[in-house]
């Protein structure tokens, strides 16, 4: 069996970014990265998945320049197998993102696809979702549980939904993201990190993936949230019907 | 949220990504895992054996050695994974120390082939402890007129004598014990349970709360001759050992004040007095920045003294001078930090209390502080000032 599992490079979760000047474009200068949260829940499932059955090889994929390399080798010294890093350098849209995904997809057959729900440096939470769209193939979004049948033509997911959990039965091959319960990644073993050195990192250049289409959408800026105004104190519950009042809330 | 180290001089240019993903790694775990433990062991006095076996899991024991279920990391990244332990308390450092570089290391290095075979895969997994055992209640400094004996009786050893002050005593499953045999002094390894070996736990402890110590008592404790380390001959053998618990010190001692710097940094930023946070007065903008100072500059003497080691051109005097001022240095940071955070800096919800009350002991094994300068001034000037048994 084999598992891929698509992971993206993004800033440290708790990371200060700033924005330059006009507005143009993050200040990532002096900010650590790692893997998205999300991706590195679904690396952790692909390696229970692995451990549980045996004869199955995790790839990792990673669309971005050589720096995202380094995510690639911790999701290997957390155990996975092997990586591929699709290069390129500059902004791709989900679209053409899950385009080269699904070409990697096509070339490495695997039997599943595993992803994170979203990415927590813009949160679009579209990769995935095209990317199936893209295969032709069933998804399952926001998973909390997912269990594979004896033979692995099938998986049974838990997913996440606004009102409750929905569970989802889905003929393989599919593309599964993970949601925040989803389990709780190891911590890369001293090791894991030592062997990570020897696993292959192959690279494809985005041109031998054949046609991604032009860009829909591109960002055009940035903008900070302004500072909440701060509180006032009132005395007494009639001081706040009041302000309330004044302040036409009520 | 993860802790955001100092790093001033962007040193973390000049690691590998494999050592940085070491210590992102230990980071993690210290942060998750055994900082919600810590204050509470120190205030039981208790070392927190649930954590052996994700520490072993994680690959930190005996990390550095190769061969035997050991990580085989490289010097750098294993200061580093220490330095990250000891910000989390220097009683967890000490126990991977002890474990690793001085009893694991006592074996890799002067054992046979068996007795490595033997403990190291398990020691290394964390399903056996080993202590060290070369301090005695009357030789602390100057171990080479230790008086543990041992004695040939056959094809055993007959081994007399009492060891104090050794950390993870009361819970090892073997202990490298240094004895005079034959007129130099000797490893042996004697497991727990050996009739007339016996160890006292040292209750009392207001430092390294967290690691166990305990009294070693040898008293006609018989062991089998092929349980003497062979290429243990001479003192020269236990400093071995002490030489890479020191290297590994030096970079702890950095994780403990990088502890403290980050708590009185962020109190002084939101403790108001006088109307302005305190961290707007020179007199607590200086505290904090001669910590950034004094840390930036134990940050390169580690990173220095690990390239050294890696290209094995470390000289012992220099792992003497890194011990020596590192602990010195996070020692003053720990102070400055309690005095920083007020009333507060005596509590237990704090660190720097704790971190003060550990580098006292740190400041003293391994060598104390004098016993350092006595070692580099014997360098520097080619005369011993020991004293006449030195
Ligand atoms: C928590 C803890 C854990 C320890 N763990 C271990 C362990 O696992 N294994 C082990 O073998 N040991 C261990 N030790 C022992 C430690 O290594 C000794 O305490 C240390 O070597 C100092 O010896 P001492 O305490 O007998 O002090 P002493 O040697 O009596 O020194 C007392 C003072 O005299 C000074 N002094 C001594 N000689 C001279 C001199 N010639 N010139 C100037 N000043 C001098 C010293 O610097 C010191 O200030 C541990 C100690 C502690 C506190």
């Amino acid at each position: 069996m084999k598992l891929l599992v698509t992971l993206k490079r993004t800033p440290q979760r708790d990371a200060r970014i700033r924005i330059s000047p006009e507005g143009a474009a993050l200040d990532l200068e002096n900010v650590q990265f790692e893997v998205n949260p999300f991706d590195e829940l679904a690396v952790e499932e692909a390696l229970r998945i692995k451990e549980a059955r045996g004869e199955v090889e995790v790839v990792v994929v990673s669309v971005g320049a050589e720096e995202c390399e380094q995510q690639l080798v911790s999701a290997m010294a957390m155990g996975a197998d092997r990586a591929v890093r699709v290069h390129h350098e500059g902004e791709l849209d989900s679209l053409q993102i899950a385009r080269a995904l699904a070409a990697v997809v096509e070339r490495e057959e695997p039997d599943l696809v595993l992803s994170g729900k979203l990415a927590v440096d813009d949160e679009c939470g579209q990769v995935p979702a095209m990317l199936a769209g893209l295969l032709g193939w069933p998804q399952a979004s926001q998973a909390s549980d997912i269990k594979l049948s004896e033979d692995a033509s099938g998986a049974t997911v838990v997913c996440e939904v606004d009102a409750g959990l929905e569970t989802v039965s889905l003929s393989l091959p599919a593309v599964i993201m993970a949601d925040l319960r989803l389990n709780e990644p190891r911590y890369a073993s001293l090791p894991g990190i030592m062997k990570a050195k020897k696993k292959p990192i192959a690279t494809l250049g985005i041109e031998e993936l054949g046609e991604l289409g032009s860009a829909r959408s591109r960002v055009t800026g940035f903008r900070a949230l302004e500072d909440k105004p701060p509180g006032v104190k009132v005395g007494s519950v009639d001081e706040l019907v009041q302000a309330l009042e004044e302040k036409k809330l009520i | 949220m993860t802790f955001k180290a100092p790093d001033y001089y962007q040193l973390d240019e000049l690691y590998s990504d494999e050592e940085l993903l070491v210590r992102s790694s230990v980071r993690k775990f210290v942060e998750e895992r055994a900082l919600p433990l810590l204050p509470a062991c120190f205030e039981e006095g208790r070392f927190p054996r649930e954590l052996i076996g994700e520490m072993a899991e994680l690959g930190l024991l005996g990390a550095n050695l190769e061969g035997y279920g050991c990580a085989g990391i490289g010097p750098v990244a294993y200061g580093l994974a220490l330095q990250e332990l000891e910000r989390g308390d220097s009683g967890l450092r000490s126990f991977v120390s002890v474990q690793g570089s001085l009893g694991m290391y006592a074996i890799y290095a002067h054992g046979t082939e068996e007795q490595k075979s033997r403990w190291l895969p398990e020691l290394a997994a964390g399903k056996k402890i080993v202590c060290f055992g070369l301090t005695e209640p009357d030789f602390g400094s100057n171990p080479s007129g230790l008086q543990t004996r041992a004695d040939t009786a056959g094809d055993e050893y007959i081994l007399n004598g009492n060891k104090m002050w050794i950390t993870n005593g009361s819970i090892a499953d073997v202990a490298v014990i240094w004895a005079q045999c034959d007129g130099e002094i000797s490893g042996f390894l004697v497991e727990s349970g050996t009739p007339g070996f016996s160890s006292t736990t040292q209750k009392g402890k207001w430092s390294l709360r967290t690691s166990d110590t305990a009294e070693l008592h040898l008293e006609d404790c018989r062991i089998p001759s092929d349980c003497r380390l062979p290429k243990t001959t001479g003192l020269k053998a236990p400093l071995m050992c002490l030489n890479q618990a020191r290297y590994g010190i030096a970079w702890g001692a950095v994780g403990a004040a990088m502890a403290c710097y980050s708590e009185a940094l962020d109190y002084a930023g939101s403790r108001v007095q006088f109307g302005s946070p305190i961290s707007s007065y020179q007199l607590v903008q200086q505290k904090l920045v001669d910590m950034l100072s004094a840390i930036t500059a134990s940050q390169l003497r580690c990173q220095r003294l690990g390239r050294l080691k890696e290209s094995g051109a470390v000289r012992p005097q220099q792992i003497s001078l890194a011990k020596r001022d590192n602990v010195a240095m996070a020692l003053e940071c720990a102070r400055n930090t309690r005095d920083v955070l007020g009333a507060n800096g005596i509590m237990e919800e704090y660190q720097c209390g704790r971190h003060m009350r550990n580098l006292e002991s740190v400041k003293t094994y391994e060598g104390t502080h004098d016993i350092h300068t006595l070692i580099l001034g014997n360098d520097i000037t080619g005369i011993s000032a020991f004293g006449e048994g030195g």
